[in-house]
């Protein structure tokens, strides 16, 4: 698998990240390494193997209903760069 | 009988999928423990985990599992033991974690079905493709500044089931029997409190159509329909705007829609192309979902008696009709308070009451059974009244008109207002003889063959006792008097 000069710019704009033209040559190449490394694992043999989504076997733990957060506007918002009164505000968004 | 639109080229057939979004009833969110009541100040609900701070782990809720798994039991469909959460990403202002925990490969309820009631009597299976849990987002405020967008919080990470059904929904009236079919089993159930003004539940609208016999064209998706009217509307709508297009020789494209109800039409979404690359992956902080066997049949041995099998037994115990006994189980409460009304009494009637004079006075002041002025008990006094031929039914109707008013219990109505029925057959006897005295012209037109006089003198000696006489002692005294 490699990634060509299109692919990278898609991958760039879902993550919402700013690429410039001249760096797309350099990222692709480095990007296609990642790729090239991690395809070693499909040397391994993993017939008859259940995939496995994590590093462990645990199943989830769950926890009780019962409402022991929130309550705490200020703190949520304390590191919003805006705010109007108790929102977040941002650039409007139209749909 | 077969829906179906008739253009210019002749009939199209519609084919409808729907994917309801029903907000879980919980008191806690999905994985966090901040509260989910509807109404709180902004932001006044939210944890570190819901607005994404780094490092914030979620913890899932034992509540919101078992509800999903009894919706699912509710829906006569397949749990999944094991189940797993992912990622679906995209950006959005009320999405602060840039991705939304849901359920993608591996949902916790697979395959089931539910009947649906159509208009005709008729019933129809829709099959229910999958449920799976994922995280509501936060709420977006676009109209309180010119520039700017206010985002709240309190409902991201509020739990909520997605209900995929399969495209057998074939007209705009059997998806709204669909939507509402599922509401009445998720009220049931206690899963969801299915109350559309507040959004609670919310779908999205698959509609595409066809020629008779053709496989699936191309469908476009309507998203967010928020009333069961709307989502009707919005299948004709879509459906009839897709048939323009191809009758115009145009093609179909895969898209997003938007229904504008005061148009009564949709319009594409103005979402951008790379809106549909979601980009799942299993979440990394959320291990796989396994459920104990044991702890599932013992949530389906505690499910309620759910609509079906309460209109069958309603139909089999109560002698009611299939559409009356349909009415009264669409909603559990007044399912509860005919039972309650009809105990040992006469089931026909009491439905007959409950689906007539006091569903009419609710609807008209705006009432739901909760706050229905005249008690279950209440009414079922007014029917032994009936019973026990203390009222006629026509009092009973005056009767009920004062406790529809005044909350008060008909016993003590009828006696402070002296409605009790006259069967004391001397005063019947002195109030008939009285009309006939005063009408002898009338009397003889009736003994000269003009039988229709009958009434005219019931109707007077009911007049001259207020409406108290007891009808069968007053009908048998006029006709001894009248007779020759």
């Amino acid at each position: 698998m490699s990634l060509d000069p299109d692919a990278i710019r898609r991958v760039a704009r879902l993550a919402r990240i700013r690429v410039p033209e001249v760096d797309i040559p350099r990222l692709q190449a480095d990007l296609n390494g990642i790729l090239g490394w991690i395809e070693m694992l499909n040397e391994v043999d993993v017939d008859g193997v259940e995939p496995l989504a994590g590093g462990t076997t645990l199943a989830l733990r769950l926890r009780a209903d019962v409402v022991t957060d929130g309550g705490m506007p200020e703190a949520v918002l304390a590191n919003a760069p805006d705010r109007a009164g108790e929102f977040f505000a941002v650039p409007k968004v139209v749909e | 009988m077969t829906y179906a639109i008739e253009g210019s080229t002749g009939p199209w057939e519609v084919v409808v999928g729907l994917e309801v979004h029903a907000q879980v009833i919980s008191k806690s969110k999905l994985f966090s423990g901040a509260a989910t009541a509807f109404g709180a100040e902004p932001n006044a609900q939210v944890s570190f985990v819901d607005a994404a701070f780094p490092g914030m782990l979620p913890v899932p809720n034992a509540e919101c599992v078992a509800q999903a798994v009894r919706t699912g039991l509710g829906l006569n469909a397949k749990i999944n033991l094991v189940s797993r959460f992912d990622r679906k990403n995209y950006f959005y202002a009320d999405l602060p974690s840039g991705y939304q925990i849901s359920q993608y490969e591996k949902p916790i309820v697979g395959s089931g079905a539910i009947e649906i009631e159509l208009a005709d009597g008729s019933t129809k299976s829709i099959g229910v493709t999958r449920l799976h849990l994922e995280q509501d987002a936060g709420k977006s405020l676009h109209d309180q500044d010119p520039t700017k967008s206010y985002i709240d919080l309190n409902r991201a990470g509020v739990a909520l089931m997605e209900i995929v059904s399969e495209p057998d929904i074939h007209s705009p009236d059997e998806a709204g029997a669909y939507v509402r079919k599922l509401r009445s089993i998720m009220r049931y159930l206690g899963t969801c409190d299915g109350n559309m003004e507040e959004g609670s539940l919310r779908a999205d609208v698959n509609v595409s159509v066809r020629k008779p016999g053709e496989a699936f064209r191309t469908r476009c998706e309507i998203k967010n329909v928020n009333s069961v009217r709307f989502v009707m509307q919005a299948v004709e709508a879509e459906a009839t705007r897709q048939i323009e297009v191809w009758e115009s020789g145009g093609t179909v494209r895969q898209e997003t829609r938007l229904f504008d109800s005061a148009r009564g039409t949709t319009r594409p979404m103005r979402s951008k192309e790379d809106a549909h690359d979601y980009r799942y992956f299993p979440d990394p902080d959320l291990p796989p979902l396994v459920l104990d066997k044991a702890w599932v049949n013992e949530l389906g041995k505690k499910l309620p008696e759910l609509p079906d099998a309460k209109r069958a037994r309603f139909m089999a115990e109560h002698g009611l009709s299939a559409y009356d006994a349909a009415v009264l189980v669409a909603e559990r409460a007044n399912a509860d308070f005919f039972e309650a009304t009809a105990h040992r009494r006469d089931a026909k009637q009491a439905a007959n009451w409950i689906t007539g004079d006091l569903f009419a006075t609710l609807n008209r002041t705006g009432r739901t059974i909760e706050q229905s002025p005249v008690s279950a008990e209440n009414l079922g006094k007014l029917l032994d009244l009936i019973a026990d031929d203390t009222i006629s039914g026509k009092i009973a109707k005056d009767v009920f008109a004062v406790m529809a008013e005044t909350g008060e219990a008909p016993d003590a109505i009828v006696e402070a207002r002296g409605w009790r029925q006259v069967k004391d057959s001397g005063a019947i006897d002195a109030a008939v003889a009285a009309i006939v005295a005063a009408n002898p012209d009338k009397v003889a037109e009736y003994r000269g063959g003009k039988e229709k006089m009958f009434g005219f003198f019931v109707g007077q000696v009911m007049k001259a006792m207020a409406g108290k006489g007891n009808p069968a002692l007053v009908n048998e005294a006029v006709r001894r008097h009248l007779s020759p």
